[in-house]
């Protein structure tokens, strides 16, 4: 399913809401998510999962290819924490 | 900067100050949208959200575990585990955001 494919969905279940409206639902959620990632918050969805941010260290890193050693900037990395009762529904 | 943790409330807020539907209607509209992504993914489907990212669920075979505890040896069910991978665009944009590291 992609984002197009869920709003057809959301709006076909809502046939009051306006396509554009449901559309700007959508983007305003996971923009929403994004913003509070990169502020450096977490973002807790009960039932669902959590999304966080974790530091990743700088570090010496290695070229493949060549074998030449590169240094590796310190980053941050989004993560998702798959919440317990989506876990259980998943394995039914 | 770090530390807040954002819940459903402060989403379905944005959600009621950005396209003016009651409060109410903008709570239930975010809880149909994770109720079909977690359906959509327990059918084994994937989902993608351009710009933010895809989850999909991988299938682990059966393997063999150990208490901890006791040291005891218990066999690991196959289950299914859900897989998040961050878009190149939300990678990019967390990657350098702040400098202070998140303790």
């Amino acid at each position: 399913m992609t984002k197009s494919e869920l709003i057809a969905y959301l709006a076909d279940e809502n046939p009051h809401l306006y396509q554009r409206d449901v559309e700007r639902i959508v983007t305003t959620i996971f923009d929403e998510i994004a913003a509070a990632l990169t502020r450096g918050d977490r973002v807790e969805l009960r039932g669902f999962g959590a999304f966080s941010v974790k530091q990743r260290n700088a570090r010496v890193g290695r070229n493949p290819r060549t074998g030449e050693s590169v240094s590796v900037a310190a980053k941050r990395v989004p993560y998702f924490k798959t919440g317990k009762q989506l876990r259980e529904k998943l394995n039914n | 900067m770090a530390g807040n943790t954002i819940t459903r409330s402060q989403l379905s807020e944005a959600v009621y100050q950005e396209v003016g539907l009651s409060r109410n209607e903008s709570a239930d509209l975010l809880e149909s949208v994770l109720n079909k992504i977690s359906d959509t993914l327990a059918a084994g489907e994937s989902v993608k959200i351009s710009s933010f990212g895809s989850f999909s669920v991988r299938e682990k075979g059966q393997r063999v575990g150990r208490n901890p505890k006791t040291g005891e040896e218990v066999p690991i069910l196959p289950r299914k585990v859900l897989v998040f991978r961050p878009s190149q665009v939300l990678k990019s944009q967390i990657a350098d955001s702040g400098s202070d590291p998140i303790s």
